[in-house]
């Protein structure tokens, strides 16, 4: 009934089909949003009171904090739908979400650096944010290392399927965990720019680069999760229709 | 302009940000991208040679 | 395990027969169990080696050398859990056994503990008191490495059962568990240090014991599943 449709995204055909279909939309959403924002970011949205242009890192640094953590959450839960319901399209979807969900939290590691160096006056400073996002790092590392150690493509996906779900249960606990114990220490908090304090000048653009991360996230997701697909359904007889037919 | 680039004088911190943020999208453009280009290759070769096989 | 079916064999009891059978093993290998008690102490002892030993300083350190100790410890011991049983076939019977698998591995875990966690437990104060604890510092710090101890041996579990037979599994179980260890290297940690210090501990204590309780609910689950997918 209505669960017809969730089992028609379990197809692989229709999934890699459907995923072909979203791809250019995905990919020029995300290019359109990211340079709207960019306009807005680097050009219309006024400096800081507080930290003057520096704050414009904000722009980058939010949206890849923010896509660091929603990718290991559409991470644990297509792992645990495809654990659920044995789907292999679910798999090849949390699979797909490892490395980029990894390169963004680089990405928001490195920015929030980049960050503090002016602001602090040193790269580091045990900054609570940044301090869940190296642990972040650390999961998705050992997610990438658990799948590369088992050589059996179904035990690989079942027992990354399990760490994730066990990772996503403790990802609140450790991000609580960190902002104790920074608060305890009195260290030093990065962002304070409060959303509902900001104008809608500095918002806008934020917001803008966050839905061009997320699009662009979708983007790659579904690139590398058809190509998973491709992978994993072998000898599947669709493969030769759709293969012998275009590039895309 | 100057100005602008200059970012009120955080620009060495601004600008690397930026532009490893576009570093970040383009490898993992290019990566994907290679990966289904390679996913594709070998399903196609493997469709080919059961094909030719049968 | 046993010549009786399954169904005549109710879960309580078979788990009390699993504990009674893993102590009866393990003393016959008590080196073996004795390792992580060994390396507790002498990881314990590089800390006062790298710095100047003075007691007043080390007092300050004392919560750091403990609960480091104690994590790597506990990752090593977390070898014994699963490896002999896994090689020779009984981890295999326990899974198809019919009996609820979770339930069993609590009680491997909690031998487990019994031989590698207690002793670090009771180690501990001593170790403190080396690094400078005060002498009514030690039921804090007691507390403080029984809960946590219990927590890490259950969240190591999961790892264990994930990692069961990979080449090389012993880094990447490290590299599992210690994240994910993170929130209770956190709250014993402080918990330690205001015993030392003989503050009120009580705030760090209720987040380590419900971080406790919840790995003593969702760990065994999490390990059964695991373990499960490492056998096929």
């Amino acid at each position: 009934m209505s669960w017809a449709w969730f089992h028609r995204f379990a197809s692989p055909p229709y999934f890699y089909r459907l995923a072909g279909a979203m791809l250019p939309w995905l990919a020029w959403g995300a290019a359109l949003t990211g340079v709207a924002g960019l306009i807005g970011g680097l050009g219309l949205a006024p400096a800081d009171y507080q930290q003057g242009e520096g704050y414009r890192i904000i722009f980058v640094h939010v949206p890849a904090a923010v896509l660091s953590t929603t990718a290991y959450a559409v991470m644990a839960a297509a792992a645990g739908i495809g654990l659920i319901w044995r789907m292999n399209v679910a798999h090849a979807v949390a699979a797909s979400c490892a490395s980029i969900g990894a390169w963004f939290t680089a990405l928001a590691l490195a920015t929030g650096s980049l960050w503090g160096r002016p602001m602090w006056g040193t790269y580091w400073e045990w900054d609570p944010r940044l301090t869940s996002e190296l642990v972040l790092l650390f999961l998705y590392l050992g997610y990438l290392g658990l799948r590369g150690a088992v050589d059996d493509t179904s035990r690989a996906d079942r027992a990354s399927a399990v760490l994730a779900l066990v990772g996503v249960v403790n990802l609140p606990i450790i991000h609580y965990s960190v902002d104790w114990w920074n608060s305890l220490h009195q260290g030093h908090t990065l962002l304070k720019l409060g959303k509902p304090s900001m104008p809608p000048a500095m918002l806008i653009p934020l917001l803008l680069m966050m839905l061009a991360f997320l699009l662009f996230f979708g983007a790659i997701v579904l690139t590398r999760a058809r190509g998973q697909i491709l992978r994993r359904e072998r000898n599947a007889r669709w493969i030769g229709e759709v293969v012998g037919a275009a590039a895309k | 302009m100057m100005h602008w680039l200059n970012m009120g004088g955080y620009w060495p911190f601004v600008w690397p940000c930026y532009l490893l943020s576009a570093a970040t999208i383009a490898l993992n453009v290019y990566f994907a991208r290679r990966d289904f280009a390679a996913a594709l290759r070998e399903a196609r070769r493997r469709v080919q040679s059961r094909g030719s096989s049968s | 395990m046993s010549e009786t079916s399954p169904n005549s064999v109710s879960a309580g009891r078979a788990g009390w027969l699993l504990i009674q059978r893993d102590l009866r093993l393990a003393v016959r290998r008590p080196g073996e169990w004795l390792q992580p008690l060994v390396f507790f102490f002498v990881v314990t002892l590089l800390f006062p080696l790298a710095t100047d030993p003075q007691l007043s300083r080390l007092r300050d350190i004392a919560p750091i050398a403990l609960w480091v100790a104690a994590l790597l410890s506990c990752l090593l011991a977390l070898e014994l859990l699963f490896r002999e049983d896994g090689q020779d076939g009984s981890l295999e019977q326990l899974a198809v056994s019919g009996l609820p698998l979770s339930w069993l591995l609590l009680a491997k875990c909690s031998v487990h503990w019994l031989l590698t966690g207690l002793p670090l437990v009771l180690a501990g104060p001593l170790v403190a008191s080396a690094l400078g604890a005060p002498y009514p510092a030690i039921p804090g710090i007691l507390a403080a490495l029984l809960i946590g101890s219990i927590a890490l041996s259950l969240i190591g579990a999961v790892g264990a059962g994930l990692t069961l037979g990979l080449r090389r599994g012993g880094v990447l179980l490290a590299l599992l568990v210690l994240p994910l260890a993170v929130p209770v290297l956190i709250f014993g940690a402080r918990a330690t240090a205001l015993a030392i210090d003989l503050e009120p501990m009580s705030a760090p204590m209720y987040l380590l014991a419900s971080i406790a309780v919840l790995a003593a609910t969702l760990a065994p689950i999490a390990a059964a599943a695991a373990v499960r997918i490492s056998l096929e």
